[in-house]
């Protein structure tokens, strides 16, 4: 068995969600290949390469890889396609957008969002906002597979020895072009890595109050995130979302302020290690996951909360 | 330019699904049923394209089981102008419904295919971006944003880290995200003359699409709960229980 990883990366650097994937790949076992597809991204196919358990690294270079397109990258992924008995993908908005495609055209039924390994053709994946754990088997000869990152612990990103491969990547498709990308500039760690988040929900009553969350996300070097309910309120953009809608999370800490715990938001962090829940609702469902409950007003415990911090040092 | 829509018959957003005790699913039998709500956005998006004067009829159409017949009545009092039902009792998953979809986009030749990002049921995120792959054609997943011209459509897309926005050759498929649209409420003159329009009904079969599943379910099960844990007084006694106790700050 060969596995084919496809590496999420920004061409410079590789992204923590391609260590969780090999990881992944190392549970269902076999030779692990990795994947760099990009422009100039000689940078991330050096840093795969260094990657422990990776066999080798596959670099395919074209400005057509350079925005990630879907059509460009399944393509290229397809004529490698033979090769391999296995290929993943982290479930990221990349892999989300590209791997099925790369299925479909390989006439293969994917496997969605794995959080774990039965066998190489037997897999475990959320279903129902993870309301339910379903283990499904494959009967397609490749597997092609999208993978839950936090499902997996990351493999140690250096100590790995590979030779890095070229590899021919198909012409342009023409069929859609990339026209420009409004990144979330911030300071604090990415959502989806970070160890700490706090998150606001309905309850911050507005984008304004928000805010509030800043001094608390500094003292804990936090990343910031809010449910869904936030989020169409209008109060913060749809990227912080955290939910079976938005981004799952599954950090050592996960502070939920204001939010009531709905069902597709639960779905989003209740693998976080240590939950805390502040609302001033002492029945919201928020309370039956956290492992640390405060009833009461937000606006009065965050303050104190963030002072509390400070004076513990 | 004419738009087809697909819709999918999920377990309503608002039922907390329960585990059968024999490991085979989840109990649907006696459930709410609804659209999808991610379809409900892509159906929305083509009404608006339709008020709009860009796209000039809707065909919606549902792969699955007879009852999926409401589904397909709600879309058309939504504003979809037919409806077409491919009818199976065969569990079908993504792929088959893409290799469905694609027979029907063969004969209807829409410009422009929106289907929802994700059902809630199997949450797989895959049939738009196969039927894509199937046809040929371009796609544009998770939009917010979708701006049609003549032989393009300009779409924002929700990405990590923020948002992207592409130019697609039609025909083409978008797939839905939440903040696309609000989609409408559907009032009872509407419900009405939904009855009225066409809702055609196909098998497999006939389109010559093998529907046969390529995942088998061993089995389903509850996730491990979290136990609830304790109510603390005040913010000093937080920060001293996660500092000594959960030792994560």
């Amino acid at each position: 068995m060969t596995i084919l990883v496809i590496a999420e990366h920004d061409h410079g650097a590789l992204k923590g969600a391609t260590l969780n994937t090999v990881a992944a790949a190392q549970k269902i076992g076999g030779e692990i290949h990795v994947l760099v597809a990009g422009h100039n991204a000689e940078g991330a196919a050096k840093a795969a390469a260094q990657i422990a358990g990776v066999a080798k690294v596959l670099s395919a270079e074209g400005s057509q890889l350079g925005e990630f397109l879907a059509e460009n990258v399944a393509a290229l992924v397809v004529s490698l396609a033979k090769s391999y008995s296995h290929i993943l993908a982290p479930a990221t908005s990349n892999g989300k957008d590209v791997t099925p495609r790369i299925a479909a055209l390989l006439d293969v039924q994917q496997i969605s969002e794995i959080i774990a390994v039965d066998a190489p053709d037997t897999f475990v994946r959320p279903i129902y906002a993870g309301n339910a754990l379903a283990t499904v088997k494959s009967k397609d000869a490749i597997k092609v597979i999208t993978v839950r990152t936090t499902g997996f612990d990351a493999v140690a990103s250096t100590g790995g020895n590979a030779a890095v491969e070229k590899t021919a990547a198909p012409a342009d498709s023409g069929l859609s072009s990339f026209v420009s990308r409004e990144v979330s500039r911030s300071e604090r760690p990415e959502l989806t890595a970070a160890k700490i988040v706090v998150s606001g929900g309905r309850g911050m009553g507005s984008g304004e109050n928000f805010k509030l969350l800043e001094p608390l996300a500094d003292k804990l070097h936090a990343a910031m995130g809010a449910s869904r309910a936030a989020v169409d309120a209008g109060f913060v953009p749809n990227d912080w979302q955290v939910g079976q809608t938005g981004k799952i999370v599954a950090p050592e800490l996960y502070v939920a302020i204001g939010i009531s715990g709905a069902i597709q938001h639960l779905a989003g962090m209740k693998d976080s290690r240590v939950i805390v829940a502040i609302n001033k609702d002492e029945e919201a469902p928020i309370f039956q996951v956290a492992d640390y409950g405060i009833v009461g007003d937000l606006f009065k415990v965050v303050p104190e909360l963030v002072e509390e911090l400070k004076r513990q040092g | 330019m004419k738009v087809l829509v697909s819709v999918k018959r999920v377990v309503d957003f608002n039922v907390k699904v329960r585990v059968k005790a024999d490991g085979s699913g989840v109990e649907t039998a006696n459930v709410k049923m609804s659209m999808n709500p991610f379809d409900e956005i892509a159906l929305e998006e083509a009404v608006r394209l339709k008020e709009a004067g860009v796209a000039t009829e809707i065909v919606a159409v549902s792969c699955g089981v007879q009852a999926c017949q409401e589904t397909l009545r709600t879309a058309l009092a939504i504003g979809a102008d037919r409806a077409i039902l491919v009818e199976s009792g065969e569990e079908l998953q993504p792929l088959a419904v893409a290799k469905l979809l694609k027979a029907i986009c063969q004969k209807e030749a829409p410009q422009l295919v929106i289907l929802g990002k994700q059902a809630i049921d199997d949450d797989s995120n895959q049939t738009g971006q196969m039927l894509a792959a199937l046809l040929g054609w371009s796609q544009a997943t998770f939009a917010s944003k979708v701006a049609m011209e003549k032989e393009k459509a300009t779409v924002t897309r929700e990405v990590d880290g923020g948002l992207e926005t592409i130019s697609i050759k039609l025909p083409a498929i978008v797939t839905t995200d939440l903040r696309l649209n609000e989609p409408r409420y559907v009032t009872l003159p509407n419900i009405m003359k939904a009855k009225k329009k066409p809702l055609e009904t196909l098998k497999p079969e006939t389109l010559g699409v093998d529907v046969c599943p390529r995942l088998i379910t061993l089995k389903v099960v509850e996730p491990p709960k979290r136990k609830a844990g304790v109510k603390v007084a005040d913010a000093r006694a937080l920060v001293e229980k996660l500092r000594n106790e959960a030792k994560v700050i």
